[in-house]
């Protein structure tokens, strides 16, 4: 009864998402609804969910709902505390989502909607949920510890070195890529700039209020602080038109990024509470409402899709990063689909609080198909826009020029027509000077979701509000990242340099703070700065590295969950892992070849630096180059960026060489070699019979 | 589950708004107590229960001491990841 109840309803899903993406997929012509979208995606992740997260749980890794989980073993109501699921997968949820399922989407849109909608909704299910899921399985059963530590005992010291420095190298690249999507958002805007500075003076305020005047106050602290960020929007507009203001609060890139260095530094060195703490709650909260906003928003208006299914782009020419559709779309997309810096978080706190083995399945795999719905609804706010506005707006000034006219002019020659009066009329409406070339994801999503939520609340009126209201929640949870991720990176290269100098470990120590936190922001600055000047915007080639290192080091947790499968005598659904695994070293190996040796100059790092070298040779100049110093510059950029393709090259594919000879060496024995907590007390006949009762 | 037919309309129409208060009076907690973790701030109640019962001799942290012994962790040594 029950099996034919549950075939019955799946078969129903099946039939609806199957129809779902028929449409999706094959209507030529007149727009579709994007109901369409949210109607498939749901459908697949239900059938995925209820099918695969399931066999994943019994048959891949065998979860034992008896076995105590760290958080009972070792519950101190402090670190360790059994926590009821749902209360985990909130917590769980807001660790993972952040700029990335955002951003990604977005940049990906100029291929058409179906190649992303269709690897979001594939790269999750088999990739993504996978990763996150057998990580947490792993980190759970060895008393919560993290992915490094994972790597060095059970596949050996070396890679486990190679794997930790890996992810440093990653972390610095992220804290650039999400630092140039927040500098892009706010070059040349008074409004978005003064919006989020006002956060600083909102978050001192907030952090003295719960550390003086009424501790620990969280709650009622971040409504104020939201009362005060909506001020702080609505007064923007007035400070963005005032004569004295408006231009005080008009910086250019440069000047930008070199506050944001400044204020990075600053941030993560005086005490977390006054600042860094404060801002935190505020950019969690509104993250949650306002994917809630944009989920709403979506299902009330219906907005229809009006990007094309397939662009011309996948051949590589696009002019928002270059590259063709395999394997860039695959590196572009990275969170929402499969992010490697989920296996951080799913290694981190949350095997501390989980109740239960059997709610894996939830926590790692069902958070993850929430994380792949925001990605689904940025690429659906990204493609309800005209696709004029849309390449107008994510095309460097180099291709489309600096006016209105110009930009008109170069989309029309790519099919998609638009008047500059058209143009200069949205930016108007969105309370900007221009939103032309504003690569880098945040803007392009944020006229998205004010297109959508002006639809809902406030209409036409509404629109420059709702705009800036996207930018402020997008700008302040990646200052957030930037700062927390500053200070992760200072504890690492802390540790690190303490191996030479123990003195450095000390993080107490005011001069060790000082000094790896200016490493730090110096190593993500240096690519911020070259980022902000390159004349193709700098997300064109920062962004591709960034996801070829987060895909790079998910491959690397799909290896160890392959390792360890192999080790547990489980070798024959070894292919769960192996098969992500495999296609993410595909794809990242012939992106990260092809940063390196494309003879193309916009995808190779080489061919642009010979080309740069070739100029000085016959005495050029090439922009964005004015001097001989200049062009050094550029030439000594391509090979740092060259040397890092490399070194991700060289980290990935020492961890594929230790993962395959640890698992022939598991082959070997006849035994398990996993190296787990052992099981010491299996629940007892007591808690049994109380299991019983309460079931 | 069905109810004893013995019990009149009136005590079921109570009995039903009382379990729709508990569960409501349930998702509130459990929604303060999702976003206090959000933030790295666990349950303060729970500490206390679980302190009571493991170390009935020391007095448990207070609230600010405990949530300011979680603010300094998040962004410690060691926490403060967060996602891209």
């Amino acid at each position: 009864m029950g099996k034919l109840k549950t075939a019955l309803i799946f078969g129903a899903i099946a039939i609806l998402g199957a129809v779902s993406l028929a449409v999706i997929a094959l209507h030529q012509g007149e727009s579709i609804s994007a109901v369409w979208i949210v109607v498939a995606a749901l459908c697949v992740y239900a059938i995925a969910y209820r099918f695969y997260a399931r066999y994943l749980a019994g048959k891949v890794l065998g979860l034992n709902a008896r076995r105590p989980t760290p958080a009972v073993r070792h519950n101190d109501g402090l670190d360790y505390v059994p926590t009821p699921r749902n209360v985990l997968f909130g917590h769980h949820f807001a660790a993972i989502a952040g700029a990335g399922p955002l951003v990604g989407p977005v940049l990906a849109a100029q291929m058409g909607y179906l190649p992303g909608v269709l690897w979001i909704l594939v790269g999750a299910v088999l990739a993504g949920a996978v990763q996150d899921m057998i990580v947490l399985f792993m980190s759970t059963r060895r008393d919560g510890r993290s992915l490094g530590d994972m790597v060095r005992t059970e596949m050996g010291p070396i890679p486990g070195v190679i794997a930790q420095v890996g992810v440093l190298m990653i972390m610095v690249i992220i804290l650039a890529v999400l630092a140039l999507v927040v500098v892009k958002a706010l070059a040349e805007s008074p409004w978005g700039t003064f919006t989020v500075a006002a956060t600083i003076p909102i978050a001192v305020f907030m952090g003295l209020y719960t550390r003086y005047l009424r501790p620990g106050r969280v709650g009622e602290v971040s409504v104020i602080g939201v009362v005060l960020l909506v001020l702080a929007i609505i007064g923007g507009g007035h400070i963005a038109a005032d004569p004295f203001w408006g231009p005080a609060f008009t910086l250019s890139g440069t000047t930008l990024a070199i506050a944001m260095m400044a204020y990075g530094f600053i941030a993560s060195v005086i005490p977390v509470w006054l600042l860094l703490a404060p801002r935190d709650y505020l950019s969690t909260f509104l993250k949650i409402g306002a994917i809630v906003a944009l989920a709403v928003g979506i299902l009330i208006v219906r907005p229809h899709i009006q990007m094309p299914a397939i662009t011309p782009f996948i051949d590589g020419t696009g002019p928002v990063f270059s590259g063709a559709l395999f394997p860039f779309l695959f590196i572009t997309i990275a969170c929402g689909a499969v992010s490697g810096f989920h296996a951080l978080i799913s290694s981190g706190t949350t095997p501390k609080l989980l109740e239960n083995e059997n709610q894996i399945p939830l926590i790692g795999y069902g958070a993850m198909l929430c994380e792949s719905f925001v990605a689904i609804m940025a690429l659906i706010a990204a493609t309800v826009l005209d696709p004029a506005v849309y390449f107008a707006m994510n095309s460097p000034v180099a291709v489309i020029g600096d006016n209105a006219a110009s930009a008109a002019a170069a989309v029309a020659q790519w099919g998609f027509h638009i008047t500059p009066a058209e143009l200069e009329n949205l930016a108007r409406q969105v309370g900007e000077h221009s939103i032309l070339s504003r690569a880098g994801g945040a803007p392009t999503l944020a006229v998205g979701m004010a297109h959508i939520l002006s639809g809902v609340i406030g209409g036409e009126a509404m629109m420059a509000f709702w705009y800036h209201f996207a930018i402020l929640f997008e700008a302040l949870f990646i200052l957030t990242t930037v700062d927390a991720g500053t200070r992760v990176c200072r504890f690492m290269i802390q540790d690190l340099l303490g191996m030479a100098v123990p003195k450095m470990r000390q993080t107490q120590s005011w001069t060790g703070n000082v000094v790896a936190t200016a490493l730090t922001v110096g190593l993500w600055g240096y690519f911020l700065y070259t980022g902000v000047v390159d004349p193709l915007g700098g997300i064109n080639s920062l962004w591709p590295l960034f996801g070829i290192a987060n895909q790079m080091l998910a491959a690397v947790a799909l290896i160890l969950g392959t390792v360890v499968l192999f080790k547990m005598k489980r070798q024959r659904f070894a292919w769960a892992t192996a098969v992500p695994a495999v296609w993410l070293l595909i794809c990242t190996v012939t992106a990260g070849l092809q940063k390196l040796f494309h003879p193309d100059v916009k995808i190779g790092f080489l061919a642009h630096a010979r080309k740069y070298q070739d100029a000085m040779a016959a005495g050029e100049i090439l922009a964005p180059a004015k001097t001989i110093g200049d062009m050094h510059r550029v030439i000594v950029n391509d090979y740092v960026n060259s040397a890092l393709t490399a070194g991700f090259l060289f980290v990935v594919l020492t961890v594929v060489v230790y993962g395959v000879g640890a698992c022939l060496k598991a082959l070997k024995s006849d035994q398990p070699t996993v190296v787990e907590t052992p099981a010491e007390h299996e629940l007892t006949l007591a808690d049994e019979a109380m299991d019983i009762a309460r079931a | 589950m069905p109810r004893p037919s013995s019990s009149s309309a009136t005590t079921g129409g109570a009995d039903l708004l009382c379990a729709c208060r508990d569960t409501l009076v349930r998702w509130g907690k459990d929604a303060r107590r999702t976003a206090g973790l959000m933030i790295g701030q666990p349950d303060y109640d729970a500490y206390v229960a679980h302190a009571a019962v493991t170390h009935p001799d020391q007095a448990p942290l207070d609230r600010t001491a405990f949530f300011r012994l979680h603010e300094a962790r998040r962004f410690g040594e060691g926490g403060g990841f967060r996602c891209c």
